[in-house]
């Protein structure tokens, strides 16, 4: 197998050493088969053990290895060597803070996946000692919108998420609605409440970047326009005195 | 925490897109038909009027007008927005004022079709 020599132009920073980010270039043999993981993993072991990233199972199930791959997002595990120029410039993702190196802190999305409550809310008791059956055509709706690995490539991709933090944001938003169409939840009117609250669905002005980098192949953007609609009818049913309509 | 007004704004947004998106190419192909002299038998001065003077065509006209109207509004907001004009608060009283008067303006000349 043949081998090309990359050139790595990786961001470095030790927010309690450094006074900013800067590039530092690593020369790597890499061999046509290898993800640009595989050549991180390279630096790691053979060039600069000081070098920091997240990353754990190398086959898109995790999520962790998100970094921008010359300016886009990407999970580094699924992005090949044989795809990229001979010189490629990795930075930690976008929109985040750096905890060090390509490591970002991920407080905040964090806490927004748990504040939409990504799980199922029952008004009436679910059945009990038996199966909770759900109809193929039921799963099938909001199948694809449990894909989702949390790599956080939507956030960084996001103009929205990058202007104004407090915009919950594509995959907890993707998330929430998740749980909204499914067939056995019945809280959709508690959710809206926050998810169609001021830093919720309004923010996004449909740019679409979420969906197209998404490594997963989610429609986080289809998910958040759904929702408009949603709160929007939800605002007019109390607005009118109906009663919050729960699917 | 409670459902924001902007699912107000956003609701004509969306109306007015679906409305506008499908009948503008329409009124834009017939523009230049008619620009070009070959105006169809039933989009005639008479006839068109005739359809205003209606309750229905006059009520039809003026959903049209409304909800493109907020809906132009609303996407000038975005527009605004995603070219770092910060000011959100500035624009949207601008354009939903704009919006306002040209819904009363269009309410004002179709009653005035008799």
């Amino acid at each position: 197998m043949s081998t090309r020599q990359l050139e790595l132009e990786i961001l470095r920073y030790d927010p309690e050493k450094d006074e900013a980010p800067y590039f530092q270039n690593y020369s790597v043999p890499c061999q046509d088969d290898w993800a640009i993981l595989d050549a991180v993993n390279y630096v790691k072991e053979n060039l600069d053990t000081t070098l920091a990233y997240r990353w754990s199972c190398h086959m898109m199930v995790c999520g962790s290895c998100g970094m921008m791959i010359n300016g886009d997002p990407k999970l580094t595990c699924k992005t090949f060597v044989r795809d990229l120029p001979d010189k490629v410039r990795i930075e930690p993702l976008e929109n985040f803070p750096i905890e060090r190196d390509l490591v970002v802190v991920l407080d905040d999305v964090i806490e927004k996946l748990q504040r939409v409550k990504p799980y199922i809310i029952r008004k009436d008791p679910a059945p009990e000692n038996e199966e909770f059956n759900q109809p193929r055509s039921a799963l099938m709706k909001f199948k694809q919108y449990t894909m989702c690995i949390n790599c956080m490539c939507c956030y960084s991709a996001c103009p929205q998420y990058g202007l104004n933090p407090d915009f919950i944001g594509p995959a907890a938003l993707a998330l929430a609605h998740r749980y909204n169409i499914d067939s056995r939840d019945q809280g959709k009117s508690e959710r809206l409440d926050i998810l169609a609250d001021h830093d919720g669905v309004w923010d996004c002005s449909f740019v679409g970047a979420c969906s197209e980098v998404c490594p997963k192949s989610v429609d986080p953007a289809a998910a958040l326009q759904q929702m408009k609609v949603d709160g929007t009818m939800e605002w007019w049913k109390r607005k009118m005195g109906f009663p919050g309509g729960d699917s | 925490m409670a459902i924001a007004k902007k699912a107000l704004v956003w609701g004509l947004f969306a109306a007015g897109g679906t409305v506008s998106s499908f009948l503008f190419p329409f009124l834009i192909a017939l523009f230049l038909l008619v620009a070009l002299g070959a105006t169809p038998e039933g989009l005639q001065y008479e006839t068109i009027r005739g359809f205003a003077s209606s309750w229905l065509g006059k009520l039809t006209v003026f959903g049209v007008l409304f909800l493109s109207l907020w809906h132009a509004a609303h996407r000038l907001r975005v527009v605004c927005h995603d070219f770092g004009i910060r000011a959100d608060g500035a624009v949207a009283v601008i354009v939903y004022s704009l919006a306002t008067v040209g819904t009363l303006l269009a309410a004002w000349y179709l009653l005035a079709i008799s």
